[in-house]
């Protein structure tokens, strides 16, 4: 008797299909040359993924150790960091001190980690920043309360960092916005302003307009006026940030519809009104990458106030390696700042991501 | 754009300086009033001015602020340290910001006559040396003939080697780089033969970098000459005499044999050098303004000049330098202390 095939009769997909196999070949062996590309890959891996472990993990001193423990070992040497860690992250704020700058720390990124929340987007928060920069301000000056009064010149390592990024952007955002509705107005000697400032301001780096704030500023002023050099740098980084926010606001500006602004017109708003309820919402919106982008390298940014002497995150881990005992392991010192950066650009722009997903939601069902 | 600035810095500074001019000692009063003084210092350069793990400066020029301070207004405490970059170090004084400049800074004609500074000292004679591994067998720079010498770019040392080459007749073919890293490591890759820098910083790279130092020799020649020494801004006679004073008394103490530990029994000396600097003998300290205990006050809190090259860059430390040229005179160096009397 012969067996017929129904062939309604549902049967196993081809082994080569499915699961593993099938996301092997489709994902890297699709073509003879990404089989190629697969097994170079493969091969660069396995020359380069051992020695980096070993160097990262498995060679490494992992516990307190003297610098000769890390002289006889061949891979890196955390012990440097555990040396030098405190005057990495909190620079040559007084040591006994350091509780401060920490919760400081702690309040800011909780405040910053709050807002990204979108359910307290509400007038409270503000009213929160606003408590939280007097806490701060007190736990970090002092002089209040039985704390020691700590002067700016000694605030350092990755508070400096966070309070530079932070300021920065907070107010060199409303700044932007407001140069670039300049830059997009009717009236003549706004826009030749906003023009000529963004211009000027994007034509010099950031090391030049810090050069400027900290060397030519001074000798402008009468002799006797002292301004401290961390507000000084901290007005360059505003300055610059304020004019590449501009540009990005300024895209978005231009990519809403002239008829949504002809529409607000025939309603009766004024420019204001229209500019906050019906442009700058969506002209913001489109230009959430570009925005986050800019926060990202002011962040990054930051580190250029090294050169004028402020002993931000990268100053202070140039001093921890500069100590002659631990100076072999310069590296281990670059690494963890490296991480420190890596983890807060990464949180930053991962916000990024799912802050478009959730603005841009009547968008995609587009 | 450059030339308009150095005008307008130009124009600050001698503003300044006639305006300091009309108050002469405003500078000692000024620290009087504010109760501690503002010394610039390098943003990180080990023995002579940077952070420890706790975050409090040492060094040999931070030292140096700290026997100021104690001479001034009695308490070495009270000093504040501003860190500052190579470029940074002359508008800070030059603007006011700083009271003195003790920041291994060279002190040279054109930094005296037209950037309205004064080099109050010399407190440590650096100069370009060279280092070459010790298994090459040379003992003097002259045997370095057609040798490949590394060497950074963009420094002084790039002119002074080829300067020192020429005037002796050799050839030699240079390895430049551009940062301190690649260069080093360069020379312990064994890229050159040679390596030059200023002899402190060979000493320290030998210290701190080397696999094992003891591999490595750094050649008798010094072939520049690089005094580096505290400044301070004209027009204030008074404040340039203190810190000139306090310097030369650092380097008469330990001639004496004042040291911090017996500077109580040394009171009651009958040498009347060591009584003029720490018993008050002559008024010393009266005649630059300032209190009859300030050299005392200087030893017991800071020490002399031998204790503080030891405790920051002596054989004792990672750095491990020779006092070489920074002996006392008596003892085959060139410090040579003016007399305070």
């Amino acid at each position: 008797m012969t067996t017929l095939v129904d062939p309604s009769a549902p049967t196993a997909a081809p082994r080569d299909n499915i699961g593993v196999v099938e996301w092997l070949r489709t994902r890297l062996f699709s073509s003879p040359g990404n089989t190629i590309l697969t097994l170079a890959t493969l091969v660069l891996l396995w020359f380069v993924l051992p020695p980096m472990a070993n160097w990262f993990v498995l060679d490494a001193v992992w516990w307190a150790a003297p610098p000769e423990v890390c002289r006889a070992a061949e891979g890196a040497c955390w012990a440097m960091i555990h040396e030098k860690h405190r005057l990495i992250i909190f620079g040559r704020y007084p040591y006994a001190e350091h509780w401060r700058p920490f919760v400081a720390m702690l309040v800011l990124i909780g405040l910053i980690g709050g807002s990204t929340n979108r359910r307290f987007w509400r007038r409270e928060l503000a009213v929160a920043w606003a408590a939280g920069m007097v806490v701060m301000g007190v736990l970090m000056w002092g002089g209040v309360f039985g704390l020691t009064f700590v002067e700016t010149a000694l605030w350092g390592g990755l508070p400096l960092t966070l309070i530079l990024t932070t300021v920065g952007i907070v107010v060199a955002f409303p700044l932007g916005i407001i140069l670039a509705l300049g830059r997009q107005s009717q009236m003549p000697i706004i826009r030749t302003l906003s023009v000529v400032y963004i211009e000027l301001i994007r034509g010099v780096p950031l090391v030049s307009l810090l050069f400027m704030a900290s060397f030519m500023f001074p000798l402008f002023m009468p002799s006797g006026v002292q301004i401290s050099s961390l507000l000084r740098a901290q007005v360059a980084i505003i300055l610059f940030a304020g004019a590449y926010l501009a540009e990005v606001v300024r895209g978005g500006l231009q990519a809403v519809p002239r008829g949504q602004v002809e529409a607000a017109r025939s309603l009766g708003l004024g420019y204001w009104p229209t500019m906050w309820k019906i442009v700058l919402p969506q002209a913001i919106r489109m230009v959430i990458p570009g925005i986050v982008n800019s926060f990202i390298s002011t962040f990054k940014d930051t580190s250029l106030v090294a050169i004028v002497s402020l002993t931000d995150l990268m100053l202070a881990a140039r001093q921890a390696v500069g100590d002659p005992a631990w100076r072999a392991y310069g590296l281990e010192g670059y690494v963890f700042i490296g991480l420190i950066y890596l983890i807060f650009c990464y949180l930053m722009s991962r916000y990024s991501q799912r802050l478009e997903v959730q603005l841009y939601t009547g968008r995609q069902r587009l | 754009m450059n030339k308009l600035a150095s005008i307008l810095a130009g124009a600050a500074v001698a503003t300044m300086a006639v305006v300091s001019t009309a108050n002469a000692g405003a500078v000692l009063n000024a620290i009087k009033q504010k109760d501690f003084i503002q010394c610039g210092v390098n943003t990180g350069l080990a023995g002579f001015g940077i952070p420890d793990s706790q975050g409090n400066w040492t060094g040999l020029d931070v030292d140096f602020c700290r026997a100021l301070a104690a001479a001034v207004l009695g308490d070495s405490k009270k000093v504040k340290f501003t860190p500052l970059s190579a470029p940074q170090r002359f508008t800070a004084l030059q603007s006011g910001e700083i009271d003195v400049l003790s920041r291994n800074t060279t002190i040279t004609l054109t930094r005296d006559a037209s950037l309205g500074l004064h080099g109050a000292g010399v407190w440590y004679y650096d100069g370009q040396g060279f280092m070459v591994p010790k298994k090459l067998n040379v003992k003097s720079a002259k045997e370095l003939k057609d040798a490949e010498i590394c060497v950074q770019s963009g420094t002084t040392t790039e002119l002074n080697l080829s300067d020192y080459f020429r005037a002796n007749n050799m050839t030699f073919k240079p390895v430049v780089f551009a940062t301190l890293d690649e260069f080093k490591t360069a020379y312990f890759n064994e890229r050159c033969q040679a390596m030059t820098t200023d002899a402190s910083s060979l000493a320290a790279l030998r210290a701190a970098d080397a696999r094992n130092p003891e591999d490595h020799v750094i050649l008798p020649e010094i072939i520049s000459k690089e005094p580096l020494g505290p400044m301070v801004r004209r027009g204030d006679d008074e404040w340039f005499a203190i810190v000139k004073w306090v310097l030369n008394t650092a380097l008469e103490a330990e001639e004496y044999g004042i040291t911090q530990a017996n500077v109580d029994s040394m009171k009651a000396s009958t040498n009347p050098n060591v009584a003029r600097i720490i018993a008050n003998r002559d008024e010393m300290g009266v005649k630059l303004g300032l209190s009859p205990e300030w050299g005392y006050n200087m030893i017991k809190q800071v020490g002399n000049y031998g204790e503080i090259f030891e405790r920051n860059v002596g054989t004792s430390t990672k750095l491990k330098l020779d006092r070489g040229l920074n002996a006392q005179w008596s003892k085959g160096g060139i410090m040579y202390g003016t007399p305070a009397r």
